[in-house]
C-alpha cells in the first residue's frame, strides 16, 4: 500500500491547465516506479549547488535569500515560510553562540498520508541533497534523517543505501544520521521528534523555548519535512523564479499530494499549488448529495463533494471555507460509506493517540470520541451533538500541541457536512451500505510507555 | 509594561487554585482546568495574578511579559 506499489501517479499533473515540467521531485513517469539511484539523480539534477572551491557554502546568507525569494513554505502541514524558520536558526545560532542541528523530518505518523514514504523511497537524494544545503547555510555540524517506523517497505533501508553512494562520492560534507520515529499520530510533531531524538519518549513538549532557538541538545534546531527540503534543493539548483511557475502567486510552486478515492489506495501525485480539486476527485458522475471530501487529513476537514468541486488546493481558497491544504491529503469518501462511522473511527484512535499530557485532551477527546460512537450507531441522546460542539471548543487552543486543535476542526466539519446523515441516524436509519471501514487507521494502539520510544 | 498568564498544559494538573485567587481572568472547565484570559493583565488585577502565579503547586501557571511573543 505504500511507496512503490502504489506508485507515482500523475494524471493530477497532466491535467493542468499550465505547462509546467511536473512532476519536479519524482522521477518521471516512465521510469515512476524504479528509484532514483546516484546518477540517474545527478543526470537529471545536475550538481550540488552553493559550494564554493575550498567546500564551504558561498555563503549562508544567499540561500536563505533565494528560499526567501521562493516563497517555499513547509509541505509537513503548516506551510509555514522556510525562510524564516532558517533564519531563526541561524540568528539563534550567532547569538548563543551553538552549532545548529538539522533534522528532515520523513516521520509522517498521519496514517492516511504516503508521500512523504514515496517520496524517499523514490528520490532520496533529492532530500538528502537540501539536508545538506541546508545544514551547510547554517554551519550546522549535525544532520538527522528521520523516517516512519511502520511502513511496509524499508524506507529507511533505501535512505541508507542511498548515504552509501554519496559516501563514495564524498558529496556529504555534513555526516547524516538516520532515525526511526515510532508509528504514533504524533510523532511527527516538531517538539516531539526533537524530545524522541533526545532520548525522550515521541510526545510533544510545551514552547516556548521554541526548537528553532533551543532544540535537540539545546541547540538551535530546524525541523523540516522531506518534502520541503526536496524543493530547497531543486530551488537552490534551477532558482526562485523557476519555483514559481507553478503554484499561485501567494502560494507558488508545486506540492505532492496523497489521494484516495473509492479504491482506498493511495496515489501520489505532484501538483500545482491551487490546481482545481476537481482533478484530484474521484468521477462526478457518481457525486451524491452525501458524497463528501476530506482535505488535509486527520487534522483537516470534510466537505460535502459538491463544494469542493469548486475550490482549489491552495490555503487562500480552503480557508474561507474553513480548511486547509494540510499535508496535501484529499479523500474522497465512497457513495457507500458512512461520513459519520468513518468520523468516529477516526477520532477513536486520535483519542487513543493522545499523549495524554494536558487535561482538555486527556478528558476531551475521550468523550468526544464517545459522542461519536453515539451519533454513528443511531443512539444519540437529544443533547449528544451539543455537547460535542462544547467539547470541541472546550479543547481548542488549550494543548502543548495542535492535536486537540486539529481533531476538533475534522470533528466539527462532520457535524455540518453529515448533518443531514445525523438526522437519519437520529431516526434510526442510515445511508451506507457497506460497513468496511475506510478510512486506514494503524492496526495497534499504545499499550505500554515502551510504544512511544 | 503589561503581562499576561499563561498555563503550562503538560504541568497543569488541575488543581484549581488559580480560578480561586483570580476568579476575574481564570475560570475552570467542566474537569477543573483553567481556562485563561488572555489579555493583558490589568493593573488593578496584577496583585492579585501574581498571588495566583505563586499559588500554582505545579508551577503550570506563569506570567509573560507581553513583549515576549
Amino acid at each position: 500500500m505504500t511507496a512503490a506499489t502504489a506508485g507515482a501517479f500523475h494524471d493530477g499533473a497532466s491535467r493542468a491547465a499550465a505547462p509546467s515540467d511536473l512532476p519536479r521531485l519524482l522521477p518521471p513517469v516512465q521510469g515512476g516506479k524504479r528509484p532514483q539511484d546516484l546518477a540517474a539523480h545527478l543526470a537529471r539534477h545536475g550538481d550540488l549547488p552553493y559550494r564554493d572551491r575550498i567546500g564551504t557554502p558561498a555563503s549562508p546568507g544567499a540561500l536563505i535569500g533565494v528560499i526567501e525569494q521562493s516563497g517555499l513554505t513547509g509541505r509537513g502541514g503548516a506551510a509555514f515560510p522556510v525562510h524564516r524558520k532558517l533564519n531563526a536558526v541561524l540568528e539563534a545560532a550567532d547569538r548563543r553562540r551553538r552549532t545548529p542541528v538539522v533534522i528532515a523530518n520523513g516521520a509522517e505518523s498521519e496514517p492516511a498520508s504516503d508521500k512523504d514514504a514515496t517520496l524517499l523511497w523514490l528520490a532520496p537524494h533529492l532530500v538528502l541533497d537540501g539536508l545538506q544545503l541546508a545544514a551547510e547555510a547554517l554551519g550546522a555540524d549535525t544532520a538527522i534523517l528521520v523516517t516512519h517506523a511502520d511502513r511496509k517497505h524499508d524506507v529507511a533501508g533505501r535512505v541508507r543505501q542511498a548515504l552509501q553512494e554519496r559516501l563514495s562520492l564524498r558529496l556529504d560534507r555534513v555526516p547524516v544520521q538516520l532515525a526511526v520515529a515510532p508509528a504514533r499520530f504524533l510523532s511527527g510533531q516538531e517538539t516531539a521528534l526533537v524530545n524522541h531524538l533526545g532520548g525522550g519518549p515521541s510526545i510533544p513538549t510545551f514552547m516556548p523555548p521554541r526548537i528553532t532557538e533551543r532544540g535537540l541538545n539545546g541547540n538551535p534546531t530546524l525541523v523540516q519535512n522531506v518534502e520541503t527540503l526536496a524543493h530547497l534543493a531543486l530551488i537552490a539548483r534551477r532558482g526562485p523564479r523557476w519555483f514559481r511557475e507553478v503554484g499561485t502567486a501567494a502560494e507558488p510552486g508545486s506540492m505532492l499530494a496523497t489521494i484516495r478515492r473509492a479504491d482506498g489506495q493511495p496515489r501520489i501525485s505532484e501538483v500545482p499549488l491551487g490546481q482545481p480539486l476537481r482533478y484530484l476527485l474521484g468521477d462526478p458522475q457518481q457525486t451524491t448529495p452525501e458524497s463528501a471530501v476530506l482535505v488535509g487529513g486527520y487534522h483537516g476537514t470534510w466537505l460535502p463533494a459538491a463544494q469542493a468541486a469548486g475550490l482549489t488546493l491552495d490555503n487562500r481558497a480552503l480557508e474561507r471555507v474553513g480548511a486547509r491544504v494540510g499535508a496535501g491529503i484529499v479523500i474522497s469518501l465512497p457513495p457507500d460509506r458512512c461520513g459519520l462511522v468513518e468520523t468516529a473511527r477516526v477520532v477513536r484512535y486520535l483519542a487513543l493517540e493522545s499523549a495524554g499530557q494536558c487535561g482538555p485532551c486527556l478528558n476531551g477527546l475521550p468523550r468526544i470520541a464517545a459522542a461519536l460512537v453515539e451519533l454513528a450507531t443511531g443512539r444519540p441522546r437529544p443533547q449528544t451533538v451539543e455537547d460535542l460542539q462544547r467539547w470541541s471548543g472546550l479543547v481548542t487552543g488549550r494543548g502543548a500541541c495542535h492535536h486537540p486543535d486539529g481533531t476538533a476542526r475534522f470533528v466539527r466539519s462532520a457535524l455540518v457536512t453529515f448533518a443531514a446523515e445525523a438526522d437519519r441516524h437520529a431516526r434510526g436509519r442510515c445511508s451506507a451500505a457497506s460497513t468496511a471501514p475506510f478510512l486506514p487507521i494503524p492496526a495497534a494502539a499504545a499499550q505500554t510507555e515502551d510504544d512511544w520510544t | 509594561m503589561s503581562e499576561r498568564l499563561v498555563v503550562n498544559p503538560i504541568d497543569c494538573k488541575a488543581h484549581g487554585a488559580c480560578a480561586e485567587l483570580l476568579p476575574e481572568m481564570i475560570t475552570l472547565d467542566e474537569w477543573g482546568y483553567p481556562i485563561v484570559d488572555p489579555r493583558p493583565v490589568p493593573p488593578s488585577l496584577e496583585r492579585d495574578a501574581r498571588k495566583a502565579v505563586n499559588a500554582c503547586p505545579t508551577l503550570a501557571l506563569r506570567r509573560l511579559r507581553t513583549d515576549d511573543r
